[in-house]
């Protein structure tokens, strides 16, 4: 065989065909369903690839460089107040979310300066102050809307004749999304990624073998952080409002518990991640009372109970207690994450006899 | 013949207690030195001060002349220097083949968006990284690690991970290899390989090495030149023979089995 062929063999984007097959397939289905779904399928497919699109970035930083991130929510609300503010000075939608990029990427760097001289617990506290000091600066300066948020200009892009302003979002949402797996993929194949990894891996030994610590570390940051900005763009046409209170302390940790819940460091994991926490942020926001009472059984105890025991005002925190029970489930049960459970059960269909 | 790696009276303590005093020496193009001594000699110090790992408080240090002393360790690197570690430090979640890409580092150009554009095998990022992979499976078989090239790192036995470390120091295309107690923990066998792979790399590929090794044999075997330090300081050097029996390294071994010394 030529030898230049079989080493292109590692570089191949689906290590296998019927992956290949799988994925394409996928694709397709997920570009056709304007064409057969209606407005609310595309709404949640919107936001979990939105989702996605913060987890696979927060990966960069987490999973593959061995970093940590409580600060990502302030990138998305960068990239969602950069993106509405052009769009509203006449910028086009996709010139607004390039910008956007490179602004969320430019706070990603200097966040990622004094990430050089910290570790863990250190790191996490400054994040922490970096997603805190953004959702208070957005939410304070008159400039930026103060409280309510800018308003969000009409969404002008079409990208198919006749499509319906949710269709041609869904579209664009969808393309970034594919484009972010895509752009991910191929750098964690090539040197700027191999130094990511290597750096979380052994640091001393990437210093020794030539990688400038100082630079990839910070350039980690902000690729991560472009990502989120991009993915922050999108979401405030996808909601069609910037409301600077969803930008807190805890979208930054369910960003975090995304990648974290469908295993660092691969491709599959963040997605999966997004999948699952995005469902349950979509499932759960609603949890009633009378939902309780449906659990077979001890529907009737369990509701009684809450009934009993909640505060009115603490009913509205039931769903973060249910959610918060299931996160601790998935990681006792598989602490790889989603991404460990379908390493496994890949394994189990391998050796299952035919 | 000139030094290629000339290392003048490092200075270096921690905290109060002098792990490096007045440490000196050269090595010259196509030579092999040694550097013995007993534990907490100052040995690893002397490597992480040539690394650029820790500032000496004063000495200096060249590379064919131009001085790195200061310099971050990547700038160390690229002037020409590549190292292994006492407690092997690979990149244990990528393979062999990843880890000895990484070694190429300073070679490879493909940036940030040329990297996330590797679309086909025409694209220029593809065609460098093939490019760059000719060189490491070149390494491989000299190094004989065909087997586990595309195996995770951190699961290979103790042995392959030390062959794999040298391996990535090699794709560095180095002038200067530091080898820090390369034969520790390997069985006979495998030393013997490596015996004839640190001829090699001296002989063939003209690479100047600087070894750490307790094994005297080895040491005996392979260094033109041997250097011993006890508590920081140089106490004798010459050739293998000459440093083996000298008084002063065989008082320095005396607490520590003095078996290894004498063989
Ligand atoms: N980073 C550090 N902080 C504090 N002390 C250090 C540090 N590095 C080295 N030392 C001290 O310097 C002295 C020399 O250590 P070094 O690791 O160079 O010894 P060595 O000759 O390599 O020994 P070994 O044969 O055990 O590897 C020791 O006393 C050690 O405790
Ligand atoms: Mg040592």
């Amino acid at each position: 065989m030529d030898m230049k062929r079989s080493y292109y063999r590692d570089l191949r984007l689906f290590d296998t065909w019927p992956l290949g097959l799988w994925l394409v397939v996928c694709a397709a289905l997920l570009a056709l369903v304007p064409f057969f779904a209606g407005n609310y399928l595309m709404y949640v497919l919107g936001y979990i690839a939105i989702n996605a699109m913060v987890a696979l970035g927060l990966n960069v930083l987490v999973g593959y460089t061995g970093q940590i991130s409580l600060g990502h929510a302030g990138f998305f609300a960068i990239g969602a107040y950069a993106t509405v503010l052009l769009a509203k000075a006449g910028v086009p939608i996709p010139l607004a979310l390039v910008a956007a990029a490179f602004i969320a990427a430019a706070f990603g760097f200097l966040l990622g300066l004094p990430a050089l001289r910290l570790e863990g617990p250190y790191l996490a506290v400054i994040t922490l102050g970096f997603g805190l000091t953004v959702e208070n600066i957005f939410a304070k300066a008159e400039f930026f809307g103060g409280a309510t948020g800018p308003s969000v200009p009409p969404f002008s892009l079409s990208l198919w004749p006749g499509f319906s302003r949710e269709q041609n979002l869904y579209w664009l949402i969808m393309l970034c999304a594919g484009g972010t797996i895509l752009a991910i993929r191929n750098l964690m194949r090539t040197r700027v990624g191999r130094a990511f990894v290597a750096i979380r891996d052994s640091d001393v030994a990437a210093a020794c073998a030539g990688v400038d610590l100082t630079w990839y570390k910070t350039l980690a940051f902000a690729v991560s952080a472009a990502f989120t900005g991009v993915a922050g763009g999108l979401f405030a046409f996808h909601l069609g409002q910037v409301d600077p209170t969803t930008f807190n302390l805890m979208l930054s940790i369910l960003f975090l518990a995304m990648v974290v819940i469908g295993g660092v460091g691969s491709i599959l994991g963040p997605l999966l991640g997004a999948v699952t926490i995005s469902l349950l942020n979509l499932k759960l926001k609603g949890l009633k009372l009378a939902d309780f009472e449906q659990i077979p059984l001890a529907g009737k105890e369990i509701a009684g109970f809450i009934s009993r025991h909640f505060m009115e005002t603490g009913m509205a925190n039931i769903q973060f207690i249910v959610y918060g029970g299931i996160l601790v489930l998935i990681m006792v049960f598989e602490p790889l994450g989603l991404y460990g459970l379908w390493i496994r059960a890949k394994r189990y269909w391998r050796t299952w006899p035919l | 013949m000139t030094a290629l790696l000339e290392v003048e009276a490092l200075e270096i303590s921690f905290g109060g207690v002098k792990a490096l005093h007045g440490v000196g020496l050269t090595l010259a193009t196509g030579e092999i030195l040694a550097l013995i001594g007993p534990n907490g000699a100052g040995k690893t110090t002397v490597f992480n001060c040539i690394s650029g790992l820790y500032r000496p408080q004063s000495g200096q240090i060249r590379v064919a002349g131009r001085d790195i002393l200061g310099l971050k360790p990547h700038r160390v690197a690229a002037s020409g220097i590549a190292r292994t570690f006492q407690n092997i430090e690979l990149f244990r979640h990528l393979s062999t083949v990843d880890n000895l890409l990484l070694g190429r580092h300073l070679y490879l150009k493909t940036g940030l968006f040329s990297g996330m554009a590797l679309l086909g095998p025409w694209t220029p990022a593809a065609k460098e990284e093939m490019r760059h992979r000719e060189k490491v499976e070149e390494i491989i078989d000299f190094l004989d690690l065909q087997a586990v090239r595309s195996q995770r790192v951190g699961n290979l036995p103790y042995g392959t991970q030390k062959v794999v470390e040298l391996g990535r120091a090699l794709a560095m295309e180095p002038k200067v290899l530091l080898l820090d107690e390369p034969a520790a923990g390997m069985n006979l066998e495998e030393k013997h390989d490596l015996r004839i792979w640190i001829e090699d790399i001296s002989k063939l590929f003209g690479i100047a090495i600087l070894l750490i090794e307790h094994d005297m044999q080895f040491v005996g075997e392979l260094a033109d030149r041997v250097i011993a330090l006890n508590y920081g300081e140089c106490i004798a050097q010459g050739t293998p023979d000459e440093v083996r029996s000298h008084p002063d390294v065989l008082r320095a071994y005396l607490g520590t089995p003095s078996a290894e010394v004498k063989q």
